[in-house]
């Protein structure tokens, strides 16, 4: 029997067609990107080794605005981890004790998630519009004329409203996988507080959250990443405009490659993005460990 | 403080967390509502001053209008097909490899396993440059592949992830007394593991469907012909196509979404699922 679970061409046959299609998919091209990086290079005549000057650029050039997109996406990290974080664990640690409705609300706040980001961009870039917009209609009727505004043409609102957007979209999500955590948490420890005395907000500070720990890691893991690689909103709502207020790296990162053919200096873009995502991953999981009384 | 008075505080405390519930599930459902009701309306409507308000008349040619002229029939064929063959192909492989992978003896089983699952972290702007220029060479630009062989490449991490966990927790008498009868491995695969990975796979779906149904990066840069066009894209171009009319604009959004809804209605607990069972057990 043993050997028909060594039948090396068995393994072949099942493991083969799956590893070919990542290995040229998704390995290959980063080994292609990381070769790209070190070169001047504008896709049509042959590219120019050029070492780590790329990535000297990303962080010296003339206008900063590889920098200043970097900012940009850690501004939305930082709303990420502190509005929308807190927001998600409220709502999970309510609907998690047990409250009239609480499927219904569960299922509505995950609806945004599941939505296609164009949809959503599509939906809000209406909800900001000038004339017609929900946004602007609201100050009107509450006789706020002076702050209606042009939200994603000026460019001293268009990131926050953007950012707004993706804050949004994505409460229910981490709602839900803190939701879950917090249900799985046996009765007892609950009966017990109870018993002691403890108040409702006491047993979510000291007990429930406690808990959650190794969720919260990956709730602020995964907010962080996608904040850092985040584009589809961005793309859809601004293009990184007006006047580059709202590029974030990835979006940067496309007009380098696609419109400014730029293919080397794309490239290093593309790798720092990949490198920044594994190492604040890293950085998360070791802060967490060390934390041991949250 | 006695019995009565305790009551009326948890009730008013009761209040107080049931607004604010309320309040969240307006802020996130209302957007959606607004856009199901401005898809319903005309010019005359939005620009009168009832952009808010319901339709007072029903514009259902905005949807006819959506779907000939501004192209979203095309479109939701060409996502229904990337989707579906994306789904098919990478759960059929993804099964396959995670068969190897979980039951199968081989010195390299775990690095294999290792190799698929670092895919889950790393953010596909690495590959659209070099995906591109491979796409170009091999003639496959602005063409349905251009997008499938991508889509499934990238759904197998999340599949065998899954697919490894759940053969994992199975246990192996059933195909080794199956073995002993002399029954060969792609026998034993077929008939035996198959059935029993059904949960996993339509865990593993929905992930993907969602995944390829709502993919813009790839899908904006790998397609450029209206005829291959995919929803995300399309809708974006329709939108500069009708930027002064927002009906038709409106019912293309609600379109693209209808699908994904009704998944959603028949099936919330496994959507919500799949969309978390990565975070939860990894």
């Amino acid at each position: 029997m043993d050997k028909v679970l060594r039948d090396k061409k068995a393994i072949c046959v099942f493991v083969l067609p799956a590893f070919l299609f990542f290995f040229a998919m998704v390995i290959i091209p980063i080994f292609m990107s990381g070769y790209y990086s070190l070169l001047d290079w504008n896709g049509m005549s042959k590219g120019i080794f050029v070492g780590l000057r790329n990535y000297i650029d990303l962080f010296t050039s003339y206008n900063n605005e590889f920098a200043k997109s970097l900012g940009n996406s850690l501004i939305l990290a930082g709303l990420s981890v502190f509005i929308q974080l807190p927001i998600s664990l409220t709502l999970a640690l309510i609907l998690a004790r047990g409250i009239k409705g609480e499927k219904f609300y569960r299922t509505v706040y995950f609806i945004p998630v599941i939505i296609s980001t164009v949809v959503i961009g599509q939906l809000w870039s209406k909800v900001y519009h000038y004339e017609y917009g929900i946004v602007n209609m609201f100050l009107r009727n509450f006789g706020l004329e002076n702050l209606v505004r042009d939200w994603l043409g000026d460019k001293g609102t268009a990131l926050i409203c953007v950012f707004i957007v993706i804050v949004w979209q994505y409460i229910g999500y981490h709602m839900l996988l803190m939701y879950s955590s917090a249900k799985s948490i046996p009765e007892d420890l609950y009966e017990a507080a109870k018993i002691d005395g403890a108040s409702e907000l006491t047993t979510a500070f000291k007990i429930t959250i406690p808990l959650m720990k190794p969720i919260l890691n990956v709730c602020v893991t995964y907010a962080i990443v996608g904040s850092l690689k985040t584009f589809d909103l961005i793309w859809v709502l601004t293009g990184g405009g007006p006047l580059k207020s709202t590029e974030v790296p990835s979006t940067l990162m496309y007009n380098t490659i696609f419109f400014k053919n730029q293919f080397g200096y794309g490239s290093a873009m593309a790798l720092f993005i990949v490198i920044e995502c594994l190492v604040l991953t890293v950085v998360v999981q070791k802060i967490f460990k060390s934390e041991s009384y949250l | 403080m006695n019995l009565r008075d305790r009551l009326t505080k948890k009730n008013i405390i009761v209040g107080i967390i049931s607004i604010f519930l309320i309040a969240f599930a307006i802020i996130q459902i209302y957007p959606l509502i607004w856009l199901l009701m401005f898809s319903l309306k005309d010019n005359a409507q939005i620009y009168g001053g009832n952009v808010m308000g319901l339709p007072t008349k029903f514009m259902w040619s905005n949807y006819k209008n959506a779907l000939t002229s501004g192209n979203v029939w095309v479109y939701t064929v060409n996502s229904a097909l990337v989707t579906a063959v994306t789904i098919v192909v990478s759960g059929i492989i993804g099964v396959m490899a995670s068969y190897a992978i979980a039951r199968m003896k081989w010195k390299l089983s775990n690095i294999t396993l290792t190799i698929f699952l670092l895919g889950i972290m790393i953010p596909i702007h690495s590959a659209l440059l070099p995906l591109f220029i491979i796409l170009n060479k091999t003639k496959l630009i602005n063409t349905p592949l251009a997008l499938i062989i991508p889509y499934i490449a990238y759904a197998l991490p999340m599949c065998i992830f899954v697919c490894v966990g759940f053969l994992r927790s199975i246990p192996k008498e059933m195909e080794e007394s199956a073995f002993l009868d002399g029954c060969s491995i792609y026998r034993a695969f077929v008939s035996i593991i198959l059935p029993l990975i059904k949960p996993a796979v339509a865990t593993v779906s929905i992930f993907t469907y969602l995944q390829a149904w709502n993919e813009l990066m790839f899908a904006t840069t790998f397609i450029d012909d209206a005829k291959y066009k995919t929803l995300p894209v399309g809708i974006m171009s329709m939108s500069g196509q009708y930027s002064t009319e927002w009906g038709p604009i409106g019912a293309g959004l609600v379109i693209a979404t209808i699908p994904t809804i009704i998944i959603y209605v028949l099936m919330s607990n496994q959507v919500q699922a799949s969309l978390t069972n990565g975070a939860v057990k990894g």
